[in-house]
């Protein structure tokens, strides 16, 4: 038979009962979606969670205080420093060679007033550098000014939700506000996007970091960023990095060097192994699908068992048979998974046009797969019945009986 | 061209063994016009069957055109169904939803030969049988001496030598089955093989040679003497 003839063949069959084929077809076309939406939204998660993380830069070293001894996994994010980690140190980071610049980071919670309105914000500590390292934009006015690390000027940047909640639609430039015990002048709004590295600064106040170390009366800092001038340098600044603050620290090496890249691994292995599950779950649906292409199979085999009989008697083998059933429910299968393939984008794409942040893409060995997977589910689960048809003697099949 | 031999054939049916064939021997040459005649359940369709390869014997050989058909596999006894035998039935046992084109053209179909020659060997046969316009109706468009013509058609587009019918006009009335019965008698006299089970001993009689069965064994053999 050839290949064009028995898909006429099939089609005949198909379209003939357009009920059954109907079903068949949205089974698999509903395990298909399935399987790309959640691999879909699993990578856009991913992608979601690299590209803030990636903003850092792959040259950026983060310094905690406080030592913690890690044989992989996740490194510590508090630390337990006996020793603070303090501006001098930060000072003396910057004096090694090849490092392009240091940002400070102090975090902590404080009422913050203004207009008469009272709120307990997050209020960061930092410095101009950490805008440059982590592509934070004032959407008005203008970033914390370059000043001298120590110097405790009384300006503060204030994320949109901020400003929204203390100012509303007001002008928000040029006026103070109290955070704790101590005022300061607005002299820029963050732009709308201000999530980052796990921070939403979009509801926080930055203030210059010596001002922080007032407000919270602390020298210890709670980070340090370090930028190195070329990603080539990170390795051989770790252990200068380590050794430097040794020495000021009386020989205590009590803190903890990590850089992105650990992070981002683990974060990438956790969600590519989320994606993979999830997917796993989504075909679970492929395999029920494939049951009922089993019982529809079964079902055609006994309404067509005279045509099995009547094709036998014109010179049909048993292979012949069982190749026309199987590429019948091939075929559905085929032209199921399609279905699937568009439904599954067209679902992702209008999600993507809903929330524009979300990047949504499947990864093609979930396309691939999710194909493969409906069609060798088809292939085995209409393997049996079409062999019990193949099989029937042509005599009984004929008078329409189905057992021997 | 046949040749039977001490053909056996038992059937088990609700606990009761039936002697379908009760060794058979019988010769059939090239060109013959043979009717199957006798009761119900006296063997004549198993007989059919066997002719037809559709049904393999329990003991005895059976030979067409000097092959032994029963040391076949099941793909070369498939083969030989294609190419030397054509099955004519009580119910027609054509496929609806295929038209009278595709329905005819379906053992060429199976064989893979190409739409153009199917095409071809259809249509000179389609007018042939006088169903031209008939080509794109599906079977239920079809009156029942239309189908039976249709599916006569599809019986011998290969043209095979051994032509079987089994009750070919039961399901019809007296005068399209005399048609039928007319296209099969000059089927034969170009040289096909007929063998026709029928119950009516009217139809029976028309042929040259007459088999008489009960109980699976041949009871009369009678031939005319004319040719």
């Amino acid at each position: 038979m050839l290949g064009a003839d028995l898909l006429r063949f099939n089609l005949r069959l198909l379209t003939g009962q357009w009920f059954r084929t109907l079903m068949i077809l949205l089974a698999t076309a509903v395990g298909v979606a399935a399987v790309l939406l959640l691999t879909g939204m699993g990578e856009g998660a991913r992608r979601f969670v690299l590209d803030e993380f990636n903003l850092l830069g792959n040259d950026v070293l983060i310094i905690l205080p406080g030592r913690k001894e890690t044989t992989g996994g996740i490194p510590p994010l508090t630390g337990e420093g006996t020793r603070d980690l303090t501006l001098a140190d930060a000072e003396a980071v910057l004096g090694l060679p090849g490092v392009q610049a240091v940002a400070p980071l102090i975090v902590g919670l404080a009422q913050v007033e203004a207009e008469g309105r009272n709120r307990e914000l997050v209020v960061v500590g930092t410095s101009t550098e950490l805008f440059r390292m982590r592509q934070l934009e004032a959407g008005q006015g203008q970033i914390l000014p370059d000043t001298p690390l120590d110097r405790a000027e009384p300006v503060c940047v204030i994320g949109s939700k901020v400003k929204q909640a203390l100012f509303e639609q007001q002008p928000a430039l040029g006026q103070w506000l109290r955070t704790g015990d101590r005022r300061c002048r607005v002299i820029g709004v963050l732009d709308a996007r201000g999530v980052s590295l796990g921070t939403d600064l979009s509801d926080a106040v930055l203030i210059p970091v010596a001002s922080a170390q007032q407000l919270f009366n602390t020298q210890g800092l709670f980070r340090l960023f370090v930028q190195v001038r070329h990603i080539d340098l990170v390795d051989t600044l770790k252990p200068a990095i380590l050794d430097l603050v040794q020495a000021r620290h009386q020989g205590e090496r009590d803190i903890t060097l990590i850089t992105q890249d650990s992070l981002l691994g683990v974060f990438d292995d956790i969600l590519q192994l989320l994606t993979l599950a999830v997917g796993a779950i989504a075909a679970i649906s492929l395999v029920v699908a494939g049951i009922l292409i089993m019982n529809i199979t079964l079902i055609s085999v006994s309404q067509r068992t005279p045509e099995i009989g009547l094709l036998k008697a014109l010179g049909a083998s048993e292979r012949q048979v069982h190749r026309i059933f199987l590429s019948e429910a091939l075929m559905m299968t085929f032209i199921g998974a399609m279905l699937g393939v568009l439904l599954g984008y067209g679902l992702l794409l209008g999600g993507h046009w809903i929330w524009p942040q979300f990047p949504v893409s499947v990864p093609l060995w979930a396309l691939l797969g999710a194909i493969l997977l409906a069609n060798s589910v088809a292939l085995i689960f209409a393997w049996l019945p079409a062999r019990k048809a193949a099989r029937l003697p042509p005599v009984l099949a004929l008078k329409g009986e189905t057992d021997a | 061209m046949i040749r039977l031999e001490q053909l056996c054939k038992h059937y088990r049916l609700g606990g009761e063994t039936v002697q379908a064939l009760d060794h058979v021997d019988l010769n059939i040459s090239a060109g013959e016009y043979l009717s199957v005649m006798g009761p119900s359940g006296s063997g004549k369709s198993t007989l059919l069957n066997m002719l037809g390869l559709l049904d393999t014997p329990d003991s005895g050989s059976y030979w067409l055109n000097g092959t032994e058909i029963t040391a076949l596999s099941e793909d070369a006894r498939a083969a030989e169904r294609n190419r030397h035998v054509g099955f004519v039935f009580q119910a027609y046992h054509l496929i609806d939803r295929l038209n009278a084109r595709e329905n005819i053209e379906l053992p060429l179909v199976l064989i893979g030969t190409p739409p153009a020659q199917r095409r071809e060997k259809v249509n000179a046969l389609l007018r042939r049988l006088g169903l031209e316009r008939h080509a794109e109706h599906r079977p239920n468009q079809l009156s029942g001496g239309q189908r039976q013509r249709v599916a006569i058609a599809r019986a011998v587009i290969r043209r095979p030598a051994l032509l079987l019918a089994d009750e070919p006009t039961g399901n019809l009335d007296s005068h399209s089955g005399q048609d039928v019965i007319t296209l099969l008698e000059e089927l034969n006299d170009e040289g096909i093989t007929l063998v026709m089970v029928t119950h009516d001993a009217r139809m029976g009689q028309r042929a040259r040679r007459r088999l008489w069965m009960q109980d699976g064994t041949l009871l009369r053999d009678e031939q005319d003497a004319r040719r």
